[in-house]
């Protein structure tokens, strides 16, 4: 493939930055707006191009058609910096099943953002938002950093943009920079995922050091022609060998290549917001709804189940590292499903949703293994990672139209919006049944395969997720009828009924809830599988219908039914039910309403331990011990200086007073001496 | 001798020198700073594009326009000059600096004097780093050193006579250790019966210093430059000096000045006792890497602006000389580059505090607060110069950091795969640690200095910057982003001086 339409997808983005941030406080508000999304727009339809001419053109660089297996091309890389002759950072685009994904995903869920932005970025009375364009600046930004990450070719320029997107997600959430609460969830999202980078650039660094490469291809695929690769286990084991047969294979009680892997995952779990690193995550909410949609929701958010994807080879040879990463994720998925039931503001349930979302994709790349169904739960996995993109950003978006509305993020503070909102209203639903997953939407076909790799591997993952399922459908209806059910509140005299929004805003809604009832029949199996190896001999619009595992999907859509009549039972009209419920587990709910106390954790962890302990002692050490020894020199020195001033006063009568002693004493000692 | 280009950087210095002298009013002293300081970096340009291209036509020689001339023959001093890609970044780094300097100086009191001291330190900075003989390198070194206890003194704030005090003397202290080192390595530069010289090449050639003599002259060379390069625990002099100097001369003493430490660390104590370097670098590998946490945890707590900007100075030098410790190509050429990376982003951090501190006339970040709304463009500067300290992809922090990380990690693993201890492996980690610490303290100032509500409603009638605050701050961002999104220029400038062959050190 030419490499002029990926160089396009990513320098558009950059220039829209460039021009926006440099020149945009000088353009009008429309133009910055237009200027932004059409640049969006042309690379949204570049990127359908170039996935397009990966998966169906079927050109010897993409896919072994006798085989039957998708390639990874490298369709350019240029050196950037060399650290050393075989350690050479490069900045290319490598172009595979996952990546031509993703590059889907970004674009289309970033020009989704943009247009409904257009919209949102100003008040009822068509006022624009203060910082427009710097917005739009922004959001250029990190659509160039979130693609260049996705299509990185090396385990750095990934680290590169994985920086960068943390970047411009802190300048994002910190949007409302006059908002005390929204410097400090910006400041605290930053850090917290640089904590985990630090873990990121630990791993790479002990990665590199034993295999003397930083190129994704070299760990996990064969060269097949030039620039063209193919996922192979062997490349994996052969990198497995190299550590073992080196003078250290193991470092404390584990493998070099266990701790490599596991470091590296640790800044997947930073940024996809696993357990324990996960505080940052529903604070970051902070920024304008648009952005939690695009980045905290679809995009950045995944780049942690992308890295291990892409490492997925490597991560097969270390069992260790695949079962630390499905611990986590059943952990936080179950975690973050039981705080989700009880928080309030709807974006942080949405948040929680994400987290316990993401910890599905994450499980589910933890217990795929070659052997069952062609590595199912990877396939699963970036099946999840694309309905999940869809489906929540158009809840995001949903709840960016309802605070647009309303102006509060409170549920308490909408109730029976259903009358007066009604394309929101449908919208939403859709959203909540796609990520419930009831048949036929998104959800239910990447939920249900997930679920069923969980099974292949363990009884006791594949009943842990299975309840987190339940729990989504439950927390998920309960919010749904608390906004739009329930009686309303009257509108105070004055103000307008809350209403449907502007068609800039709308449109993105009908978009995503049309995908998001159609993703679910996307053949994803001869897609994007492991190692590229297309799973169905033929496909047609119901392959994955017929792909189901009906032991494993009656089941969860049972569970999920269940569900979902619970949450009837309690929200759908004021009840006494859910008082009763939270006043029989009083302490069960006051731990989930406070998330478990993590932040209180980090708060005192950070500000008691590392300023109180550490960094005040140490600046107060500084000042009194080591400068105080230097302030002491120089007082010691001053003060023998005045001790000994008095020798030279001037004065002659003392002069020879001690000329005559001096030389007494000479000839006392002389005589002494001599005799 | 004036055929040779090396020798212009210290001639027009002087000559701007006697222009300050001859002006009239400050207009026309300003002139004179722009149009010498634009000279300058025209020149440090064009010698850039001269040894690149003398490189590329296949000149193998460590250093490039040599040149010495007898100054007292019975010692054997000579004024000898020759630069290498190293020696070029630097020159390259001061030029620009005093060009931004100049600009954010604009309206100093008595100029005329103050850029007579100010291009006195200049000419000492240049001198230092074309000078290769140890006797002119010493001199050039204590005439950068000395103009700036006037410039602190005289046209500081605060406590300044006592920072100023406090600053020379340490320094000066650090020289007498210095001083006795290059004496000491005069007397060993030949062999028996040989000719003594003070010129570098000529005693890395002779490699007569016996071992038992390195290991006495090595620390006390190393602590004598890394006085200046604020190493840990000689670096209490940076704070109080920084607080205390006026803007320009802190832009100056911590990005170009703080340089000749580390600077004088390689190109001395480095190459030239090889040995003593690897067998005591263990010392000063526990020091440094104690400077690299501890200015950073320091910094977290700091009210001051320039207080914080101080110590992160140590904790970024601090990775200076930690990185020429580890004797690895990689990691000295990302030593090289941090300090251009941290000399260019701390002059900005400097420029603007001075800018910032102009206006509303405190440096305490309780005091203000949201000073993004009234003052956009220093608060966007002032991000910028935040991120590349933070070390963000695309500014020259990144490029520096990771250069350094992967080549000491390197290092690290060698010795530690050698059975050769840990310690390089261990200290690496607790460096890489630092950028979690540098992410912590410097969003803490951003957060409070330019986010949130206004604090003082006296902030608000403020202006934003003026043109030549303006152009000293554009040229010292668009310096930081070329090094970070052009990185391998600069480094293959660099590199090729680290080659096995040509540094002893590494050569071991």
């Amino acid at each position: 493939m030419e490499p002029v339409i990926p160089i396009i997808i990513l320098a558009l983005p950059l220039t829209m930055f460039l021009v926006l941030g440099l020149f945009g406080h000088k353009m009008s508000h429309p133009l910055a707006g237009v200027l932004g999304t059409a640049g969006m727009g042309v690379t949204m339809v570049l990127a359908y191009i170039t996935a397009f001419t990966y998966f169906f053109s079927g050109n010897p660089e993409f896919i072994d058609a006798d085989a039957h297996t998708r390639l990874q091309s490298i369709i350019f890389n240029v050196d950037w910096l060399a650290f050393t002759d075989s350690l050479v950072l490069r900045l290319g685009f490598l172009l595979d099943p996952i990546s031509a994904l993703l590059l889907v995903v970004i674009t289309t869920i970033s020009f989704m953002v943009h247009l409904y932005s257009n919209g949102y970025m100003r008040d009822h009375h068509g006022v624009w938002e203060k910082g427009f364009q710097r917005f739009y600046a922004f959001l250029s930004l990190f659509s160039f950093s979130m693609l260049g990450l996705v299509v990185a070719t090396n385990i750095f320029q990934m680290y590169i943009f994985w920086e960068l997107v943390g970047a411009s997600s802190y300048l994002l959430i910190g949007f409302y920079y006059t908002k005390p609460s929204a410097v400090s969830a910006s400041k605290k999202a930053f850090i917290v995922t640089r904590f985990a980078d630090l873990g990121f650039l630990l791993g790479i660094l002990v990665l590199s050091a034993y295999t003397g490469t930083f190129n994704f291809t070299d760990f996990t695929s064969t060269e097949v022609a030039e620039g063209v690769y193919r996922v192979s286990e062997g490349t994996a084991e052969g990198i497995r060998a190299m550590i073992q047969n080196s003078a250290a294979p193991m470092f404390m009680g584990a493998s070099v290549l266990t701790w490599a892997l596991v470091l590296i995952f640790m800044g997947g779990m930073g940024k996809s917001a696993m357990m324990p690193l996960h505080i940052w995550l529903p604070d970051a909410m902070e920024g304008p709804t648009p952005v939690s949609a695009l980045i905290h929701a679809a995009t950045m958010v995944v780049a942690g189940v992308y890295l291990v994807a892409r490492l997925f080879p490597l991560y097969l040879m270390e069992e260790a590292a695949l079962n630390i990463i499905v611990v986590v994720g059943a952990l936080t998925a179950l975690y973050a499903a039981m705080v989700a039931c009880t928080q309030i503001d709807i974006k942080r349930v949405l948040a929680f949703s994400t987290i316990s979302q993401i910890a599905f994709m994450m499980v589910s790349l933890g217990v795929a293994r070659p052997e069952f169904h062609h590595g199912l739960g990877y396939m699963a996995s970036m099946f999840h990672l694309f309905t999940h993109a869809m489906f929540k950003a158009l809840l995001f978006l949903c709840a960016g139209a309802l605070i647009h509305a309303i102006g509060s993020n409170d549920y308490t503070a909408m109730h029976g919006l259903r009358k007066h909102m009604p394309i929101t209203h449908i919208t939403f639903l859709i959203g909540c049944l796609a990520i419930a997953g009831i048949i036929p939407f998104a959800g239910f076909f990447s939920k249900d395969e997930i679920l069923t790799a969980t099974m292949g591997h363990s009884m006791l993952w594949y009943v842990w997720m299975s309840l987190v399922a339940g729990l989504t459908a439950f927390y998920m209806f309960r919010l749904y009828y608390l906004i739009f059910w329930w009686k309303e509140h009257k509108v105070p005299e004055g103000h307008h009924a809350p209403h449907d929004q502007p068609w800039t805003m709308t449109l993105p809604l009908v978009i995503l809830a049309v995908v998001s009832c159609f993703a679910g029949f996307v053949p994803f199996g001869n897609l994007v599988t492991w190692n590229g190896e297309e799973m169905f001999d033929s496909v047609s619009f119901f392959t994955n219908f017929k792909a189901l595992d009906w032991s494993v999907a009656s089941i969860s859509l049972a569970v999920a039914v269940v569900a979902i009549l619970i949450a009837t039972a309690m929200y759908k009209k004021e009840n006494p039910l859910p008082a009763k419920m939270k006043n029989a587990l009083p302490a069960l709910w006051r731990w989930c309403h406070h998330r478990f106390y993590w932040d209180e954790l980090y708060m005192f962890i950070t500000h008691k331990i590392i300023f109180g302990c550490i960094s005040k002692p140490i600046a107060w050490f500084d000042r009194h011990i080591v400068d105080g020894t230097m302030d002491g020199i120089a007082y010691v020195v001053q003060r023998s200086s005045y001790a000994i001033r008095s020798l030279q006063s001037g004065n002659i009568q003392r002069y020879v007073w001690v000329y005559l002693i001096g030389a007494l004493l000479l000839g006392a000692v002389t005589a002494i001496c001599l005799m | 001798m004036f055929s040779n280009i090396l020798i212009y950087f210290v001639i027009i210095p002087l000559l701007m020198l006697a222009g300050f002298a001859l002006c009239r009013n400050d207009k026309q002293i300003r002139a004179v700073a722009v149009i010498g300081s634009t000279i300058l970096i025209a020149m440090s340009v064009w010698l850039l594009v001269d040894y690149l291209a003398l490189r590329q036509a296949g000149e193998t020689a460590e250093m490039l326009f040599t040149g010495s001339w007898e100054w007292f023959g019975p010692l054997n001093i000579c004024l000898a000059v020759g630069v290498d890609g190293v020696s070029i970044a630097m020159i390259l780094l001061s030029s620009i600096i005093v060009f931004a300097g100049s600009f954010a100086s604009w309206k100093i009191d008595d100029a005329r004097h103050f850029f007579m001291w100010l291009l006195l330190l200049s000419t000492g900075v240049f001198g230092f780093f074309i000078s290769i003989d140890l006797f002119t390198m010493f001199m050039f070194y204590e005439v950068a050193l000395i103009p700036m206890y006037l410039l602190i003194g005289v046209w500081g704030t605060g406590r300044k006579e006592y920072s100023a005090m406090k600053l020379t003397l340490m320094l000066m202290g650090g020289s007498a250790f210095l001083m006795l080192s290059l004496i000491g390595i005069y007397y060993h530069s030949a062999p028996e019966g040989g000719q003594l010289t003070w010129n570098i090449l000529e005693i890395a050639k002779n490699d007569a210093i016996s071992q038992g003599w390195q290991y006495f002259l090595f620390p006390m060379c190393f602590v004598g430059f890394g006085v200046l390069g604020a190493m840990f625990p000689f670096h209490t002099w940076s704070p109080d000096g920084h607080a205390c100097a006026p803007t320009a001369v802190s832009m100056l003493h911590a990005g170009v000045l703080m340089k000749l430490g580390g600077y004088g660390c390689f190109r001395v104590a480095m190459y030239l006792m090889p040995q003593a370097a690897n067998d005591l670098a263990w010392i000063f590998l526990i020091l440094t890497g104690i400077s690299v946490v501890y200015g950073a945890f320091s910094a977290c707590v700091q009210t001051d602006l320039k207080y914080i900007n101080a110590y992160s100075s140590v904790s970024h030098c601090g990775m200076v000389l930690f990185a020429i410790l580890m004797i690895n190509t990689t990691a000295m050429t990302g030593a090289i580059m941090q300090m251009l990376s941290h000399g260019l982003m701390t002059a900005l951090f400097f420029a603007l505090i001075g800018m910032i501190y102009g206006r509303t006339h405190t440096r305490d970040i309780r005091l203000m607060g949201g000073l993004m709304k009234i003052m956009p463009f220093l608060g966007v500067g002032y991000v910028i110069a935040g991120m590349a300290s933070l070390g963000l992809p695309g500014l020259s922090g990144f490029v520096a950091e990771m250069t350094i990380f992967v080549g000491s990690f390197e290092a690290g693993m060698k010795d530690f795969l050698a059975g050769a201890g840990s310690l390089r492996l261990v200290f690496t980690v607790i460096a890489c640690a630092s950028i979690v610490i540098t992410a912590v303290y410097i969003l803490r100032v951003v957060g409070k200095l330019l986010f949130g509500p206004v604090q003082d409603e006296h902030h608000l009638q403020l202006t934003d910057a003026t043109w030549w605050e303006r152009l000293s701050v554009i040229t010292l961002v668009v310096s930081v982003a070329a090094i970070g999104c052009f990185p391998n220029f600069f480094e293959s400038l660099i590199k090729f001086t680290f080659s096995p062959e040509l540094f002893r050190a590494i050569g071991l």
